[in-house]
């Protein structure tokens, strides 16, 4: 298998950040784990934005692999990195594969609607249950990876180099997906299904199994941040969650694997910074921030770099 | 010559409206069968039924001898019957070359091999100059396919009709919306590519100089029934026909 150019700046990116780690600060350390987490979460938005739907629930598949990690810490007592982020990878995508049944069908605004629907009626499921802590959530805590006791610092090295690394394989995975024949229909569907339909395709099938793909990295996503973060609540499957992910896809762009990574780290850095400086008016400062990107760079962040590389 | 595809029966209605009324078609392999008639006639109604976008109220549709009318359009396709539309329909925000590698990939991804479909196989660019090439179009390589001439569209849509390597192409009014200086050779063009293919073409089209040129047999459609059935020369110099489809321009 032969690695294109952006297979190989993931790898030697993650290489780099994951060697940089133990002399990074604590707040660099902390907006790097929760920039990629939620980048790696949206490059599954990113794989349906370029099959022309966007979801406006995708919060759902987050908490689902945030809650399946936490549940194998909380009631199984298996706090293992590796364990809770396959656990949270299965569970998304499982229930990805019954709900897809469903929303393949859908389109545009109902495809959006109904997939916020099921992340809403998780955060009503989760709020009533008292056994998980209803609108308090739990904690969780992973004390080892791949059956290696950690803890302290090393703890923390382990879970950011986790993280790192998650994000450059899933990137990596998803770069190969988008140059195979399969890969390339997304955009094709984007354009014309009836063509793709009438060229022997099927329409419903690719949407289907881009769905449980976007689920699976949601899922991993969510898992991890509750390994980084170590708390989880009801919220990662509420409203403003999505729309924070739906944010960050147009941020991107659907240019390139890196873009969600990117955009999610500015979105982070813009955050924290408003946030900090401007703690009663951050939402004011993100929606400027939006504002200038679909003005200037309707295709998103990514778009800059296409155009600076352009003759 | 033995019959490729055969119509039996069919009928479809559109509440009171009859699109089709009792259609019995045999078409027989490697012939280039024209279908003519004025607008509602009943043509692109059979192009969408066999082609599985619309169902038969009655009747049943065999490709090869088997069964397709209850088939939907992608395993129709898969089957072997591709076709061309009458506005064309293109991957718009694609190149012409990355619209024929969608074609070359869903080739490759034929069945449901998924491990096959998710990988590089081959060098699809081959398999894309080759059509390109067939097709004379390796000039718009690189050309936006929403911004291309509508007489380039149209190839590139019967291009795409061609890349999935069908053994019954239709042709919805191929020549519509192109010049009359380039009609011909973009027949020409697809004729010469479906003769070195071996595909069998069912073509609807308004222009009779383009049905006496190019097919050797016509069928003319009339309020969704078939009034003429047979050599080009002869169809065109029915009486139902003259009176029906060309009026008096003959």
């Amino acid at each position: 298998m032969k690695l294109d150019r952006t297979s190989v700046a993931l790898l030697a990116v993650g290489a780099v950040l994951i060697a940089v780690g133990p002399v990074l600060p604590k707040w660099g350390v902390s907006l790097l784990n929760v920039s990629l987490c939620y980048g790696i979460v949206v490059l599954g938005m990113m794989l349906m934005m370029r099959t022309g739907l966007v979801s406006f629930g995708h919060g759902l598949y987050y908490c689902i692999g945030a809650y399946a990690g936490g549940l194998l810490d909380h009631y199984l007592k298996l706090p293992d990195m590796l364990l809770m982020v396959a656990g949270g990878a299965l569970s998304a995508a499982v229930v990805a594969t019954i709900l897809g049944f469903l929303l393949a069908k859908y389109r545009d605004i109902f495809f959006a609607m109904l997939s916020l629907a099921f992340s809403m009626i998780l955060y009503g499921l989760l709020t009533k249950s008292a056994s998980l802590g209803s609108t308090d959530g739990f904690n969780v805590a992973a004390k080892s990876i791949a059956g290696v006791a950690v803890n302290g610092e090393g703890r923390q090295f382990a879970a950011y180099a986790l993280t790192v690394a998650l994000a450059a394989v899933c990137a990596l995975l998803l770069n190969l997906y988008l140059r195979s024949h399969r890969g390339r229909l997304a955009e094709a569907i984007r354009d014309n299904e009836l063509r793709v339909e009438y060229m022997g395709a099927s329409v419903r099938n690719i949407v289907h199994l881009h769905y449980i793909m976007a689920a699976t990295f949601a899922g991993i996503g969510g898992a991890m941040m509750s390994i980084n973060i170590g708390h989880i609540d009801p919220e990662m499957t509420y409203w403003p969650q999505s729309g924070e992910f739906v944010f960050i896809g147009i941020l991107s762009g659907t240019g390139s694997v890196f873009a969600p990574m990117l955009g999610a780290l500015l979105f982070e850095t813009i955050r924290s910074f408003a946030y900090e400086y401007s703690p009663n008016t951050w939402q004011m400062v993100l929606g400027i921030t939006m504002l200038i990107v679909i003005v200037f760079l309707p295709g998103g962040l990514w778009s800059l770099f296409r155009q600076r590389r352009a003759p | 010559m033995t019959a490729i595809l055969v119509a039996a029966g069919l009928n479809k209605s559109f509440g009171a409206v009859t699109a089709a009324n009792d259609i019995n078609i045999a078409v027989e392999r490697d012939s280039v069968v024209g279908l003519i008639g004025s607008n509602g006639a009943g043509k692109t109604t059979f192009i969408n039924m066999v082609t599985g976008y619309l169902k038969p109220t009655t009747g049943t549709i065999s490709f090869e001898g088997r069964d397709i009318t209850a088939l939907a359009p992608r395993q129709i396709t898969r089957l072997g019957i591709c076709r061309s539309f009458q506005i064309p329909q293109l991957f718009n925000s694609m190149s012409v070359a990355e619209n024929l590698l969608v074609g070359v990939g869903i080739m490759a991804s034929a069945g449901s091999d998924w491990i096959a479909a998710g990988r590089q196989t081959g060098n699809p660019g081959e398999a894309v100059d080759a059509i390109l090439d067939q097709f004379n179009l390796g000039g718009y390589r690189d050309r936006q396919a929403g911004l291309l001439p509508e007489g380039t569209r149209k190839l590139l849509d019967i291009a795409l009709a061609m890349v999935v390597q069908p053994r019954i192409l239709l042709l919805d009014e191929p020549t519509s919306g192109v010049s009359a200086d380039e009609k011909f050779e973009l027949m020409d063009m697809v004729m010469k590519a479906v003769r070195e293919t071996g595909v069998t073409v069912l073509f609807v089209e308004h222009d009779m100089e383009i049905v006496e040129r190019y097919t050797d047999r016509v069928l003319a459609f009339y309020e969704g029934r078939i009034i003429a059935d047979g050599a080009p020369a002869t169809v065109l110099d029915a009486a139902e026909v003259r009176r029906y489809i060309i009026g008096e321009q003959r």
